[in-house]
């Protein structure tokens, strides 16, 4: 067991091509850490930094309480599972995840014992004497896994390993890897470009863009309180709605902006920064616009785009005039008398709304 | 519809038939002429079956037959050829299965132009390097030696093993490489432990075809080898080509058989393999 910390961390491939433009970050010991973020945005790059498979530019990284900068890859602690699962074609899986242990000497008894006890955890002890060929893609993913957990590392590292998975079994790896967590108690590092994943999985969310950390924190805090547009728009689904605006007035406990066609929003936040007639971007989840009573003097009048049933919800595309983007709502599952043309209002609960500035970084909300 | 196609099929068939003949008439008359007595074969009945068959040819083209000015028959070239195939055919192999490895797992800067370099040399027409390579071979203190054919053919081998087995690598998940490194397997570990034993049938396909390459390959042999040294290509052309008073024509066709047995040994028991290896990696495995 082992704390991760990257301080100042790097990487060039060559002199003018930086992928990873300088990432901080304190890994807690046992913590459940998910990197998430858009294809080439150097989370796998980082991964595989700490894994050893690719070398440090500059910076230090520290596994415990040793800098792991220098260290060959099989000798930092860590185990990894692939995207691809990786295992060795030519082997059984008994011979697969025994391999490490192998190769760095262990008595045979000991790593038919520790093979053994990772094939009970992860219920595999059947497929021990079988090829790799001759397994589902679940089962191959658990012996990846069970080929780390072998290895009984200070730190895992997983790639995006359920995305070769169904959807139905993807989802039962997911609650397995939540429960192995529980039971193993090890430092995990999590890379996925799957938001769902990364919310349902982590301890805390790491959001990657274009080389940089956006942000991190817990699930929850990302979601409720996303410290720039990137990561409003990343996480949650259907995404935020992102509508163009500009202040109206403003002070430190609220700010008034007029969306397009002067229809006036409040938003409770902290705007005390911002000036009267700031480009700014309002923010809002599909979840929490309102239907209004076609009384309601301050709602705003729309018209249904699309109606989605979902069953347990249901998720209405709106257009308010004068305004270019389509607003997704997400309505209980009972309000399935809405059609495609209906007139109807809806209201942003200032509560709810968030405001972005003209660089993109959120205003503090206030609860 | 179907007796359209019954008449395709018949016509496939045909077709099919009509090649298989055209290529496998040769072998039958040089195996029956083979065993028939000069007498049989003045008779002039080429095609027809021996009336009664004898192996005299035969152990007269292994044995005692006149190649020059020698009669010690071709059993000294086959031994030669044996000689230099053997080793000629493993190393070029071996070097080709590394060099594949290197070129396709362990890249470096300069590794595509490295391969397109050695890749370069399958195109040589091999007429261009005869003078050069004797030249060398004269600095080494190999010229007419077996261990000399053993260097040109390696030499000359490397090009196509290197491309087949870096071709058959490149289909290998890098993942696959990245595990094995954080297992704790070492350039060689990785190779030995992982790749090659992944690598069967891109290996039978190599085997066979460099020991077809090597074991026919005449221009070689005629140029780089003399008198001690001469492989079976040679041993057969100076045969056919040494006239007696009567040309034996059942003596020919043993030796060209006995000269030709080898390979169509070796496809045998290995084609198999050889289809396999060449269509691997066109289907998801």
């Amino acid at each position: 067991m082992a704390s991760v910390k990257l301080k100042n961390i790097k990487k060039n491939y060559t002199k003018d091509v930086q992928v990873i433009k300088g990432v901080n970050l304190d890994i807690q010991d046992g913590e459940f850490v998910v990197f998430v973020g858009p294809s080439g945005c150097g989370k796998s790059t980082m991964l595989r930094m700490i894994a050893g498979l690719e070398d440090i530019t500059e910076g230090e990284l520290m596994i415990g309480d040793k800098v792991a900068n220098d260290i060959h890859a099989s000798k930092r602690g860590i185990a990894m599972v692939f995207q691809s699962y990786a295992l060795y074609p030519h082997m059984t899986v008994a011979e697969n995840m025994g391999f490490a242990l192998k190769l760095s000497g262990t008595p045979k008894a000991e790593i038919d014992g520790r093979v053994k006890r990772a094939a009970e955890i992860l219920q595999i002890t059947h497929l021990l004497d079988r090829k790799p060929k001759a397994l589902s893609g679940g089962q191959r993913q658990r012996v990846a896994i069970g080929r780390a957990i072998v290895r009984e590392p200070k730190v895992f590292l997983f790639d995006e390993p359920l995305s070769n998975l169904d959807a139905s079994l993807r989802l039962n790896m997911r609650v397995e890897l939540s429960k192995l967590h529980q039971d193993l108690k090890t430092t995990m590092i999590y890379v996925t470009h799957d938001q769902v994943e990364a919310m349902t999985l982590a301890d805390r969310i790491v959001v990657f863009n274009a080389g940089i950390i956006q942000q991190v924190g817990s699930p929850l805090e990302l979601y409720e309180n996303p410290s720039n547009l990137f990561v409003a728009g990343f996480l949650g689904s259907p995404k935020m709605n992102l509508l163009d605006a500009s202040v109206v007035a403003s002070d430190n406990r609220s700010a008034t902006v007029r969306l397009p066609k002067g229809i006036a929003v409040r938003a409770g936040v902290d705007a005390a920064r911002a000036k009267a007639n700031d480009r700014v971007t309002l923010g809002i989840r599909p979840e929490h616009i309102q239907l209004a009573a076609d009384a309601d003097a301050n709602a705003i009048p729309a018209r249904v785009d699309l109606i989605e049933h979902l069953g347990d919800h249901v998720l209405a595309y709106i257009e308010i005039p004068g305004i270019n983007e389509i607003i997704s709502v997400k309505l209980p599952g009972n309000s399935t008398t809405l059609k495609y043309g209906d007139a109807i209002k809806v209201v942003f609960p200032e509560a709810d709304c968030m405001l972005f500035d003209a660089e993109g970084l959120a205003f503090k909300r206030v609860r | 519809m179907d007796n359209q196609n019954k008449l395709w099929r018949v016509a496939l068939y045909a077709v099919l038939v009509y090649a298989a003949v055209y290529y496998l008439l040769p072998l039958y008359i040089m195996a029956t002429t083979s065993v028939k007595s000069m007498d049989e074969i003045r008779a002039g009945n080429l095609i027809a079956l021996p009336m009664s068959i004898t192996f005299d040819a035969w152990g007269k083209a292994w044995a005692t037959a006149c190649t020059g000015v020698e009669c010690g028959g071709l059993s000294r070239y086959f031994w030669n050829s044996v000689q230099m195939v053997i080793p000629a055919v493993l190393i070029s192999t071996t070097l080709g299965a590394i060099n594949g490895y290197v070129l396709s797992k362990w890249r470096f800067r300069g590794s595509e132009l490295t391969f397109a370099l050695i890749l370069f040399g399958v195109f040589i027409p091999f007429q261009v390097v005869l003078l050069p390579m004797a030249q060398t071979l004269g600095w080494f203190g190999m010229a007419r030696s077996v261990a000399g054919l053993v260097f040109v053919h390696v030499v000359f081998g490397i090009a196509s093993t290197t491309l087949f087995f870096r071709n058959y690598y490149v289909g290998i998940p890098d993942e696959l490489i990245k595990a094995a490194r954080l297992d704790g397997a070492g350039f060689w570990r990785i190779f030995f432990k992982v790749v090659l034993p992944m690598s069967t049938p891109i290996v039978m396909v190599v085997l066979i075809w460099q020991f077809t390459q090597i074991w026919n390959d005449f221009l070689f042999g005629v140029v780089f080898s003399s008198g001690d040294s001469q492989p079976i290509t040679v041993g057969l052309n100076n045969l056919a080509n040494t006239s007696t008073s009567v040309k034996e024509y059942n003596v020919d066709m043993a030796a060209a058989i006995i000269a030709a047995l080898p390979t169509i040994i070796v496809y045998v028991l290995a084609g198999k393999y050889f289809v396999r290896g060449l269509t691997a990696g066109a289907v998801k495995g």
